[in-house]
């Protein structure tokens, strides 16, 4: 008896008991329709902070200033004024730091009015250098960004961000545009590509300036020099921790720093920033992953208990099959492949269902769930698994039997 | 009919054997249920050659039905030898008793025995895919044995939509398909009426005829009397 027999033989069985097998198949169907949910939402929640980083620039290394405290004595101008444009500057140094590929020196601030004729917006104005475009691994939809010459001479130049943009010019194109900022005119030279948001902030929604620009006319203060954040990229993912270290010691023999707990910076990366900002909803998780086991356990003794009453009820059909030349193991193989039949039924409905209330969940809860072919694969061979573990001791009982006594049975 | 059954290797009989079918020599068949000991066949020895037609007759309680079952390879017996064409029996362990049950036996029950489910021709085909013919083949020869006993228009007719005599018919169409040295028949008329009766032992004979070897188990004189032969058994011995 070949394979296909023993299965066309199994889907008979299954088939002439379709209401029976439906309900036997229906804790299985929970079962891997929680498992697929439960995995769509940690995948998903895994794409988003994929995305994430994605949208912060990837590799990439915030140095803040002055978090540190200890000692009182390493206070400086005040905590926020630690960080200077020189600093930014000694760490492009290809020699001193070779693993760094971009610097960007960030001075900004928020609650600028821009205003565009009658139409005004309220953002954050950015300044920076011209390397921010690939350490922030952002793009232009239109323009040019930043130069170093605007730089240096410390231009009346802005670049839009695609909502600001949007905000000031609706659908026209503002590059060679004007817009005041604190009533002072800048010249739009360029509108960045949307990004989206990250954990906190709308990416899209910020004007970039020369920094000289901002410290001049826009932030002011007292150290026109310092700066409010450096964004330090590694030249790759795996050089991130080198590029850390070129930092920190760069930075702390820049500030005359010998122990690191008296440091008047931090360095705080992505994926850290990412973590304590997103955390997937565990509770939820958990849940689901009870459910999952449980009623994957129920499941498969529903599919023993239906076996077994299969097996007594089909005794005469097994004596049978006995007389007509099936061995043993040929009966026994017939009744683990109804089993597992049972099992990929209830598989294949459970990722029917779970992807079905993927795509409703989406709508309901704030958690995105995706959702992985090879992890529906892996819950419908698990479900088949199932199937047959639960259908040893049935298709054992059935392979059992003495022939003459099954026939004789009523 | 037998030449074109007979085509295929697996369930070819084996040449070279030109001995009876049966022989049964001194065979004994104890029953133990608990402490008590039930001895249901007390040395029977019967001989049956190729292509008889012999009728096991016998009261209730004879012991016909334990001697339906050795000669089916379904039960071993006891004590004594038992050799099915040609082949010793009595020490085969199940694998190979369920081979020689697919390959030399043919039956046919009282209760008919069909799967509902299915129909006719894969009633007929289930012994040839223990055998291990291939579909088609498969396919085939289930056709022309339906054929043989001239249901060649409800092949695709389940248990359910056939009459008794029908159904009769069907099942003894499995027995014929895997061409086996004998075909063993459990009072096959038992739950048919009179004109299926005369319509199945009309098949019977007709088998006989075309050199079957028929076993046939009855209870009743009437049909016993076709037979050849007539073995008569009481309280678990030839009379």
């Amino acid at each position: 008896m070949t394979w296909s027999d023993i299965l066309r033989t199994g889907w008979d069985a299954i088939r002439a008991h379709k209401l029976r097998s439906m309900l036997t198949s229906l804790g299985i169907l929970i079962g891997i329709a929680a498992v697929v949910l439960t995995v769509g939402l940690g995948e998903g929640a895994q794409q988003k902070v994929a995305k994430q980083l994605a949208a912060l620039g990837g590799n990439l290394l915030i140095v803040s200033p002055g978090s540190s405290t200890s000692g009182g004595v390493r206070g400086g101008f005040g905590s926020a004024n630690t960080l200077t444009r020189a600093d930014a500057e000694a760490l492009t140094s290809k020699t001193a730091a070779p693993d760094i590929g971009g610097v960007a020196p960030i001075l900004q601030s928020s609650d600028q009015s821009l205003v565009n004729g009658s139409a005004n917006w309220t953002t954050t104005v950015v300044g920076t250098t011209s390397s921010w475009l690939s350490v922030r691994a952002r793009t232009l939809s239109s323009g040019r960004f930043i130069s170093d010459a605007d730089e240096s001479n410390a231009g009346g130049v802005v670049v839009l961000a695609s909502d600001t943009a949007t905000e000031l010019f609706g659908p026209l194109d503002p590059v060679g545009q004007s817009v005041t900022i604190n009533s002072v005119p800048y010249q739009v030279i360029g509108v960045l590509t949307s990004a989206g948001s990250d954990s906190s902030t709308n990416l899209d929604d910020q004007a970039i300036v020369p920094i000289s620009t901002a410290s001049q006319r826009i932030v002011g203060g007292t150290s026109r020099s310092s700066v409010q954040t450096i964004y330090v990229k590694a030249v790759s993912d795996g050089r991130l921790s080198a590029a850390y270290q070129e930092t920190n010691s760069i930075l702390q023999y820049r500030h005359s720093i010998t122990a690191s707990s008296t440091s008047d910076f931090t360095i705080t990366t992505q994926q850290s920033v990412i973590s304590t900002t997103s955390s997937v909803d565990n509770t939820l998780t958990n849940l689901l992953i009870g459910i999952a086991a449980l009623s994957l356990l129920v499941g498969g003794i529903g599919v023993m208990n239906i076996m077994l009453v299969s097996v007594k009820e089909r005794t005469r059909e097994i004596g049978l099959r006995k007389a007509l030349g099936g061995t043993p193991a040929l009966i026994r193989r017939q009744f683990l492949s109804e089993a597992s039949m049972l099992g990929l039924t209830g598989g294949l409905l459970g990722v029917v269902v779970g992807v079905g209330g993927a795509v409703v969940l989406r709508h309901l809860i704030s958690n995105p769930i995706a959702i992985s072919v090879p992890w529906l694969l892996i819950a419908i061979a698990v479900a088949i698994t199932i199937g047959i573990g639960f259908g040893v001791y049935p298709a054992a009982r059935a392979a059992r039997l003495s022939p003459i006594d099954a026939l004789r049975s009523e | 009919m037998v030449s074109a059954l007979g085509a295929d290797a697996p369930t070819q009989p084996l040449p070279g054997r030109p001995g009876p079918v049966i022989e049964l020599d001194d065979v004994r068949k104890v029953y133990r249920t608990g402490s008590i000991e039930v001895e249901a066949l007390r040395g029977v020895s019967i001989t049956v050659g190729q292509g008889e037609y012999v009728a096991i007759m016998g009261p209730s309680g004879s012991g016909k039905s334990t001697l339906m079952h050795i000669l089916g390879c379904l039960d071993r017996p006891t004590s004594g030898r038992y050799r099915l064409a040609g082949e010793d029996v009595a020490e085969m362990d199940e694998i190979e008793l369920a081979e020689v049950r697919n390959q030399r036996v043919g039956f046919v029950f009282q209760q008919f025995n069909l799967l509902p489910s299915l129909t006719a021709l894969r009633n007929v085909e289930m012994p040839l895919s223990y055998a291990g013919v291939a579909r088609e083949r498969r396919r085939r020869r289930a056709l022309e044995a339906l054929d043989r006993v001239g249901l060649g228009d409800r092949v695709a007719h389940r248990p359910g939509e056939l009459s008794g005599g029908q159904q009769q018919r069907v099942a003894v169409a499995r027995a014929l398909v895997t061409d086996p040295d004998l075909l063993l028949a459990d009072e096959p008329t038992g739950n048919l009426d009179s004109s299926a009766s005369a319509d199945v032992l009309a098949l019977f004979d007709e088998l006989h005829e075309q050199g079957r070897t028929v076993v046939l188990i009855t209870h009743e004189g009437d049909i016993a009397r076709r037979a050849a032969q007539i073995i008569r058994l009481r309280d678990g011995a030839v009379t």
